[in-house]
Formats: structure tokens, C-alpha cells, sequence
């Protein structure tokens, strides 16, 4: 378990980022100088360690900031999915009781927090919208790692805030669809009913959108 | 195993942002169970789902919002948690998600016949589209059809060959409306696979349109 101490400028005399620099130096260098990240992880990581407490301590204190967080920005999610206030309200609870409850199958490895309590929001809309189970793919088998690597999980989550800058970064016009298609519970058609435009156009936009995410991470 | 015919970018997408029918949900999770290139991708989609989630705006919750949930969390923390952990069949041939749909493995397929040697047997989902599993004689052809709107064929055993392509397990066929094809199970083995159509197929001869509706499918 990393601290946030690890997160602030002087990460360099911090004895786990010196572990994580001894474990995977490449990856330290990879992901920027210090100076660079340092604002970046001030902003994401405490949702990881928040999130990892509820998980390994059920420590309700970090419960109730990733409340103060994620409740407004799910609540506001599932209004865009066409949820009356009152209903969005209560989805948005049983949402963050989720988190609660599932916390131990969350893997820092493998999501970020956002991402994480996003397919939980998603597959909320769906039971309540669509009425309708959610298939989920079969579950990869464990391997040997038995420790998460720090490392890995700290590039994971700088490559998340990226992917938010990017997203910030994008066209109006293409960051709209974007959300459109994420949040509108709207198809492809549906949209071009919405906006107007040729399904041809919204396809191409959002393609260059993406393309356009996909470019700012390498 | 290396799959060669991927999911497209567009159900990709929408499977991440859960605008999907439920049965081709499944067969977009059956896909991902067998292939870890569109796991990767969407794993990709979905952080791009989290990236829209943390930078749009927010919504107030209610004021006694925060007292409520902490309440549930410490009701359910209460109660006595010894759910009955279920055996999780496994099976060479079905990844869990159909395994979940069918009610077990392989054996447990109802299969009714569709003629020619050929079985099927469909999945219950919601009806906005049909899943169902088709097993093919090795070596039989499928006869020539069109669609009304999108069919996806997800092999599972053996293969076929179409004029896209051959498909062996975990590859999936994406077909569109103007697509017509004659899928050719392989002559090594019974060719087994998920279809999914969100509309009725349009058969080319007489005789398979006639027998459409009698056969559904």
C-alpha cells in the first residue's frame, strides 16, 4: 500500500518511490520527470488509496470522500441517461453502496477508480433502463503475481489522468459526441436523429476523436 | 489461440457505454472471454467511459443522501454474509458467459433440430434481439442468406468458411445488411456457434424462406 506522501514533489526521497524506482526504473523515467507528474498524482491517486482502504480496511472515512466525489458525478450521469432527478438520486446511492460492498474486487492494476465506479454507474442504467441482465466477459485466471506492482499501478493511473486531459483537450464538437455516446443511453442513429447530423459524420467524429485519444497516450 | 476476426470499434463502444441489446451483450462477452485483444481494447473503452465520468459536470445529491447509504452499508454489514458459493460449471467448449445463459455446459443445450442435420437452440434474452447456439454438421452448408439488419456469428468449435473469410473458435463475423453469405461448416468437425441477429434473416431460395418462420430463424 502506497501513501500519498509517495504522490507529492519530493517523491524522490520517499522510500517506496525509491523501491519503485529500484523495482522498474524504466517505467520512472518512462512516465515523466517528477516535476511533471507530480500535480498529476496530487489529483488521481488519492481516489486509489481511498478506494483501496474501503477494500482492505473498510475504513469509512475514505468511503465518505469517494462519496463527496463520484455520488454528484453519478447522480449527474444517470440524469444524462434520461433519469428523472428523484430516480438518478436513488440509483446513484445503491451505486456508491456497490462500491462498498464490491470493493474487494477491485484490482488498481487493472482500473481506475473513475473507470471502476463507471461500469458499475453503466451496468445500474441498464438494470434500471433496460431491465435487462449485463453478460460480463468470463474472468481472467489469476496468474502467479500475488502483490500488485506499485509501479503498474501508479502508471495506470497517470495514463487515466492523461486520458482525462486528453478528453478535456478534445474539440467541442467531438468531446460532446463522445459523452453523447457514453452518456445519452442514445445509438449511433440516435444521435444523428439528435444532432442532425449524417450518421456517416458522427461515425467519422467519433472515430477521430478516439484516434485523437489513442494518439495523446503514446 | 489466436483469434483473427475481431469485434468492431462501434459495439466495442457501445458494449462499454452499455447501449447494447442483451444478446449481443452476450455475445460481445463471449467474444472477450476468448479473445484478449478485444479484452485490451475494451478495457480501454471503458477508462475512456471513467475519463467522462470524472471531467462532466455533477449533481447535488439530497441532503440526508450521505446518512442513507452509510445506513445501508452498515445494514448489510450486519446481516450474516454465507451466500452459497456455487460450484462454477466449466466447460471446454462454453466460456462462463453462455454457460451462465445456458444453465450449465454443453450437455445441457436444449437443442432442437432446424433441419439438414442442423441444431439450435435459443437463449433467453430480452427481445430487442435473438441469441441463439447453432450446431452444424461438419462439412454442411448453411443456405444463402441476406439480412434485415446486423448478424454476428461467434464460433465456439470447429469452423467455417464464408466469403469473408474462415473462422475457427473465438472469431467472430461481423455481417451487415448487405451482406450475403454461404458459411460452409469445415469437414473436420461439427461446427458449433453463437448467432446473434437483431433482425429476421432474408433467405435467398423459396424453400428456406418458406420454412422461416417455422424454423425461427
Amino acid at each position: 500500500m502506497f501513501t500519498t506522501t509517495v504522490l507529492s514533489s519530493d517523491s524522490q526521497a520517499s522510500p517506496v518511490a525509491k523501491g519503485l524506482e529500484m523495482r522498474d526504473p524504466r517505467k520512472v523515467v518512462a512516465n515523466g520527470t517528477n516535476t511533471v507528474t507530480a500535480g498529476i498524482r496530487n489529483d488521481v491517486i488519492p481516489w486509489v488509496d481511498d478506494l483501496l482502504a474501503v477494500r482492505d480496511a473498510r475504513d469509512e472515512a475514505a468511503f465518505i470522500r469517494l462519496f463527496g466525489h463520484f455520488g454528484p458525478r453519478v447522480k449527474a450521469f444517470l440524469m444524462r441517461t434520461g433519469m428523472d432527478a428523484a430516480l438518478a438520486e436513488e440509483c446513484a446511492q445503491e451505486v456508491l453502496v456497490t462500491v462498498w460492498n464490491k470493493a474487494h474486487l477491485y484490482d488498481a492494476t487493472r482500473a481506475s477508480p473513475s473507470t471502476w465506479i463507471f461500469t458499475i454507474a453503466r451496468n445500474k442504467k441498464i438494470d434500471a433502463l433496460r431491465k435487462q441482465r449485463r453478460p460480463e466477459p468470463e474472468d481472467l485466471p489469476w496468474g502467479p503475481e500475488a502483490e500488485p506492482d506499485q509501479a503498474e499501478v501508479i502508471g495506470l493511473q497517470q495514463e487515466s489522468e492523461q486520458l482525462g486531459r486528453a478528453l478535456r483537450d478534445l474539440p467541442e464538437k467531438q468531446r460532446e459526441l463522445i459523452e453523447k455516446a457514453y452518456f445519452g443511453d442514445l445509438s449511433h442513429s440516435e444521435i444523428a436523429d439528435q444532432t442532425g447530423l449524417p450518421l456517416g459524420t458522427i461515425k467519422s467524429r467519433i472515430r477521430l476523436a478516439l484516434e485523437r485519444l489513442r494518439h495523446s497516450m503514446k | 489461440m489466436t483469434v483473427k476476426h475481431h469485434l468492431t470499434d462501434d459495439l466495442l463502444m457501445a458494449y462499454s457505454a452499455g447501449d447494447l441489446p442483451e444478446a449481443v451483450n452476450l455475445i460481445v462477452a463471449t467474444h472477450i472471454s476468448l479473445c484478449d485483444e478485444c479484452r485490451a481494447a475494451l478495457g480501454s473503452y471503458d477508462a475512456v467511459g471513467g475519463a467522462v465520468l470524472d471531467t462532466c459536470d455533477s449533481v447535488q445529491m439530497s441532503n440526508n443522501s450521505l446518512n442513507s447509504v452509510l445506513d445501508m452499508i452498515h445494514a448489510q454489514d450486519n446481516q450474516v454474509q454465507d451466500k452459497p458459493v456455487l460450484a462454477k460449471v466449466q466447460d471446454d467448449v462454453l466460456p462462463a458467459p453462455l454457460v451462465d445463459y445456458v444453465g450449465g455446459g454443453l450437455d445441457n443445450v436444449r437443442w432442437r433440430s432446424a433441419g439438414m442435420g442442423v441444431k439450435q437452440a435459443i437463449l433467453p434474452t430480452s427481445k430487442d434481439a435473438t441469441a441463439r447456439l447453432l450446431y452444424i454438421p461438419a462439412g454442411t452448408a448453411i443456405p444463402d442468406h441476406g439480412h434485415h439488419g446486423l448478424e454476428l456469428t461467434l464460433v465456439l468449435q470447429g469452423a467455417f468458411q464464408d466469403e469473408d473469410g474462415y473462422f475457427s473458435r473465438g472469431d467472430i463475423e461481423v455481417a451487415d445488411e448487405d451482406m450475403n453469405h454461404t458459411p460452409v461448416a469445415d469437414i473436420s468437425e461439427d461446427c458449433i456457434c453463437l448467432a446473434v441477429t437483431d433482425a429476421p434473416l432474408k433467405f435467398k431460395g423459396l424453400m428456406p424462406r418458406i420454412a422461416q418462420p417455422f424454423l425461427g430463424i
